[in-house]
């Protein structure tokens, strides 16, 4: 693949469909102009804040959605999909300020937005949009936690991690990749990482899964285990 | 003026002790504000610092806590208990001594709080700890006196500062608070003084006498040293020799991990099976108590040991002090030699064991700088303030505070006395607020004002949170280290990269033995025992040291000798052999190679500005030679040199060094690094915006880490001025990144620069790619190579 093209992001496909793992921990389905973020966390400061634990800098909410904003004027998807914890919890939604709702408003204009239910935020946000625990967009499953046996499932929840252990890199965000499903990164700026050796994604990836790490250039390697 | 009275010159006689005179002179003196005792270990400092309280408390009339000592160790604490004991004892006084440090049992610190002994042995954070509580008045009550030990450690680090602002706290509730700190050898007594006294209260400088000179030398192997490392195996024999000739043997490492591979080698030549332990800061707790133990039970004949037995407790019997590899630092060299000979009047002995041929080198200009009594230090700058933050946030647990009483407390500790209002209602609105410029949510409070001005915390159970993180010891990140069988015996901590790289059937030393990397759970390192094996090495490390300024300045001008008869053969050979095919670096100028090695092209530069101010440059060059297009792949620095790797080779390196241009470079191009990120890291953790302790990680045993790199990358682009985003510049600036180092090169220097192009690597210059600790560059040169790494791994696993 060109240089240019992995700027892009890293292109495969999922039961038929052809997808991009972008660099930015977005994933791209051009076919059906759909964009998929995961485990954005809005609100993380202000959760932690509210429950007596550190004052975070509060600017959490505002870089993702920077960030958000970018890819979608990049591409413009009629269809966006946040596929679960997009919420650090249901209070975080209802304590997002007006210019973060605004914004939010603003990228959702003139386009199809799904809500995915996740473990932090399973009730309906009333922020506009679908709210859904799942989603089916034949061929492909979007749904926030990967289920054993899932097919053509595209999940987060994880937050994977990776590092290309020979050139002494850090650990970045990656996606996990294999004939089945994919596991997302997080796109949400205060959301960490599990390392893909953790021994909950071991058995959920088949042998021959690869990562993808984000960054400048979204990088394939084979999944470290 | 006060006089030693009957029944103590009887015990002092009965003990066949002479009083000395700094212990008379410390008794007259006991009424003095502040005092500080200098002395060299074993000449009664201890004693001296206790004679007046002693005395006083013999009458018997005194109730409740009398005097509080406060140590850098929990074991000096529990030592100095011990000592103090036979006096107490023997005369029969009426004097109930405890300690209280993180590892007293909460039932009696309970106790103590409610019914206090006379005399407390405490640290540092456990007074911070005491003084967060409601009920502080109370139990320092009629406080009259406070020993700090070994205060010139402490003044070396921010638990210093922590020190300080609890004394001034304590002054307030206890008003005529005598003061008394006992120091080892410091290079500038008045500023020592000046740290400890409350400000402006004049502090008395006692000097005791220092004894005879030290008997030290450098050791004179048949074996020459190797081109690098630190690991000094070659000098295992004689060291073994020096052993037997000794009762008892402290060998002294720079880092752990030497220490580590040191003992291991011992281990293997110990034909005689000498009794040799090994002590560090990285072994499990029991371990180090288990070596200290044996050591003061006289059943060991060596310890092999690093920094965590610089302080404190007299082992007695120690006849010799082995310090190997570089000693970087004249002060801490004589310190460390201090150990050695505690009986008095008795000269220290010592000897060198330089583990490299540069070593040896510095080795020498150490003797010489020993011998004439050249101390070399760092002014020590304004009190750090992610710890005042700190104690705003411990002030407000005790109770409610007016800003005006805690700025005017928090002044006459010595190291905030130039704190200004504005600096420190900037450090009370970060605690207040979070202090950011955004300033949207009541929720983000942590403390807020009552109608009467006085701040007090939101939520009263923050509390908890705060006195969980109290302290400003900072941990590299590090994961227990157990074995997985047996019980799951802990042997001790490796840092958390180490532990990253390394796969299941890896092996590495730790508490000299080798042990097999079978899993990683949770927050522990699975090993096994692997007897026999060549382990791979542990490479946590333990603080990493510049070497001075001063003694850099004697290496150099060493190098212009004509010959040097004082060295051995070998390395005035080397040295030789460098000025023939390339040029020694001289004093007033910069030395720079240039030559291609193994497909890569090199440049050396012999900065000789301290390991952290190299590291530094190193950076900075990488970064102009990346916009240059140079494609850097990575450097690696020493305490004298940095050596950088590319694909294309520096013709001119002139322009690299404009000094205006490094200083620029640096503003843009540090934030985003490495170094900076490490040292906020450090600020976010005293300052409170992150914790290491929470209560649900103390209940599930698993450690709450929130990245502290995103959130500076965030203060970064959204709040760059923010305090702790200030507090780390300022703090980078003078430690890691040690910028002030290479503006005193560059001085120094003056533009003149020789630049060699040779077409091999120099005798110099060869070490230096033996060194461990390489730096990889992140530019094109590393997106080229990861590239093709990426490529080469997806086509290996069949993927492509």
């Amino acid at each position: 693949m060109s240089e240019v093209a992995e700027a892009q992001g890293h292109a495969f496909t999922l039961s038929g469909a052809t997808l991009v793992a972008r660099g930015t921990g977005a994933l791209y389905w051009p076919a059906q102009s759909l964009l998929c973020v995961s485990d954005l966390h809005l609100g993380k400061s202000e959760r932690l804040a509210r429950r007596g634990g550190s004052a975070l800098p509060p600017y959490e909410t505002q870089d993702t959605l920077q960030r958000l904003e970018e890819e979608i004027s990049a591409l413009s998807p009629k269809v966006v999909i946040c596929l679960g914890d997009s919420f650090d919890d249901a209070a975080a939604a209802d304590a997002l300020d007006e210019p973060a709702l605004l914004w939010l408003q603003r990228l959702q204009a003139g386009r199809k937005w799904v809500w995915i239910e996740g473990n932090h935020d399973p009730g309906p946000v009333g922020l506009g949009g679908t709210h859904l625990a799942e989603l089916t967009e034949s061929p492909l499953t979007f749904r926030h936690i990967a289920e054993a046996g899932g097919s053509g499932e595209i999940s987060g929840h994880y937050h994977p991690k990776a590092a290309i252990a020979r050139t002494g890199g850090r650990a970045r965000p990656c996606f996990l990749i294999d004939a089945a499903r994919v596991i997302m990164p997080a796109f949400g700026t205060y959301t960490g990482g599990l390392r893909s050796q953790h021994a909950a994604l071991s058995p959920l990836m088949e042998p021959r899964a690869i990562a993808v790490l984000t960054g400048p250039v979204a990088r394939a390697i084979p999944m470290p285990r | 003026m006060r006089q030693l009275p009957q029944t103590f010159s009887d015990w002092f006689a009965g003990r066949g002790w002479q009083v000395h005179p700094h212990q008379l002179e410390m008794l007259a003196r006991a009424d003095d504000p502040a005092l500080l005792l200098i002395a060299p270990t074993g000449g009664g400092k201890t004693l001296a610092g206790f004679l007046p309280t002693l005395i006083d408390l013999a009458e018997g009339e005194h109730k409740g806590l009398h005097t509080l000592y406060i140590s850098p160790l929990k074991a000096l604490a529990a030592d100095i208990r011990r000592n103090l004991e036979t006096p107490v004892e023997e005369m029969a006084l009426p004097i109930r001594i405890e300690d209280r440090t993180g590892d007293t049992p909460s039932s009696r610190k309970r106790r103590q709080r409610v019914d206090p002994p006379h005399i407390l042995l405490t640290t540092p954070e456990s007074l911070a700890l005491l003084m967060s509580y409601e009920d502080a008045p109370r139990m320092f009550a009629g406080l009259k006196r406070v020993v700090v030990d070994e205060i010139h450690a402490l003044a070396e680090s921010k638990r210093g500062d922590q020190l300080m602002l609890a004394l001034a706290r304590l002054e307030r509730l206890c008003p005529g608070l005598r003061r008394v700190g006992l120091s080892a050898t410091v290079e500038d007594p008045p500023a020592l003084a000046q740290f400890l006294a409350r400000h402006p209260d004049p502090c008395h400088i006692l000097q005791a006498d220092p004894g005879p000179a030290p008997d030290i030398q450098m050791l004179r192997s048949d074996t020459p040293p190797p081109w690098s490392g630190g690991g000094a195996a070659y000098a295992i024999a004689d060291v073994l020799e020096e052993v037997k000739k000794h009762r008892i043997t402290l060998i002294f490492h720079n880092t752990r991990a030497q220490a580590e591979i040191f003992f291991h080698n011992l281990w293997l030549a110990n034909e005689d099976g000498l009794p040799i332990g090994i002590h560090h800061g990285s072994l499990d707790r029991t371990q180090r108590e288990r070596v200290e133990k044996a050591m003061v039970q006289g059943r060991l004949r060596a310890v092999v040991c690093t920094g965590s037995l610089d302080l404190g407790i007299d082992w007695g019997d120690v006849d010799l002090v082995i310090q190997v590899g570089a000693p970087k630092n004249v002060k801490r060299l004589v310190q460390r030699i201090g150990r050695a000979n505690h009986r008095y009047n008795a000269p220290s002995k010592a000897l060198l064991v330089p583990a490299n041929r540069f070593e040896v080198v510095e080795c020498e200009a150490a003797l010489e700088a020993v011998r004439e009594a050249d101390l070399d230090g760092d002014p020590r700058g304004p009190g750090p303030r992610d710890v005042l933050c700190q104690q705003i946030l411990i002030a407000a647990c005790a109770g409610p505070f007016a800003a005006e009483d805690l700025f005017d407390e928090v002044r006459t500790a010595g190291p905030y006395a130039d704190l200004t209002r504005p600096e420190f209602d900037a450090c009370l609105d970060y605690c207040a607020t979070g202090g950011y410029a955004l300033r949207a949510y009541d929720q983000w409070q942590r403390l807020k004002q009552a109608a009467d001005g006085r701040w007090h915390l939101r939520d009263p159970r923050a509390s908890q949170l705060i006195r969980m993180n109290i302290g400003t010891i900072q941990d590299t990140d590090t994961l227990k280290v157990r074995l997985k069988r047996g019980g799951g015996k802990p042997l001790g901590e490796v840092e958390e990269s180490f532990a990253a790289s390394l796969t299941p059937g890896d092996t590495f030393l730790i508490g000299g033995r080798i042990v097999r990397y079978e899993s990683l759970r949770e927050m522990t390192v699975e090993v096994s025992r692997d007897p026999g094996r060549k382990p791979k090495v542990a490479v946590f490390s333990g603080t990493k040291f510049a070497t001075s300024t001063q003694l850099s300045q004697r290496v150099l001008r060493m190098f212009q000798q004509e010959s040097w008869p004082e060295l051995p053969r070998h390395t005035a050979e080397w040295l030789a052999l460098q000025r023939e095919v390339s040029r020694l670096p001289e004093p007033g100028r910069l030395l720079i190679e240039s030559f291609p090695h193994d497909g890569r092209m090199h440049l050396c530069v012999y900065g000789f500005a301290g390991r952290n101010a190299m590291q530094t440059l190193g950076l900075l060059l990488s970064k102009r030679m990346e916009e240059l297009g140079l494609a850097p792949l990575g450097f690696v620095s020493t305490d004298y040199a940095t050596l950088i790797w590319g694909l294309e080779e520096v013709l001119d390196p002139t322009p690299l060094f404009d000094l205006e241009a490094l200083r620029e470079g640096l503003d843009g191009w540090l934030a985003g690094n490495a170094v900076m990120k490490r040292t906020f890291r450090g600020a976010a953790t005293i300052a409170g915006l992150i914790q290491r302790n929470t209560p649900s990680a103390r209940k599930s045993g698993r450690q709450a880490t929130f990245s502290s790199d995103i959130l500076y990358d965030t203060l970064l682009k959204y709040d760059p001025g923010h305090l702790l985003m200030d507090i780390t510049r300022q703090e980078a600036m003078r430690g890691l990144v040690d910028f002030g180092r290479i503006e005193e090169m560059a001085a120094r220097v003056a533009g003149r620069i020789d630049h060699l192009r040779l077409d091999r690597v120099s005798p110099l210059a060869a070490p230096l790619f033996m060194e461990i600790g390489k730096v990889p560059i992140e530019g094109e040169g590393s997106a080229r190579l990861e590239a093709q790494e990426a490529e080469r791994l997806m086509q290996e696993a069949g993927l492509v």
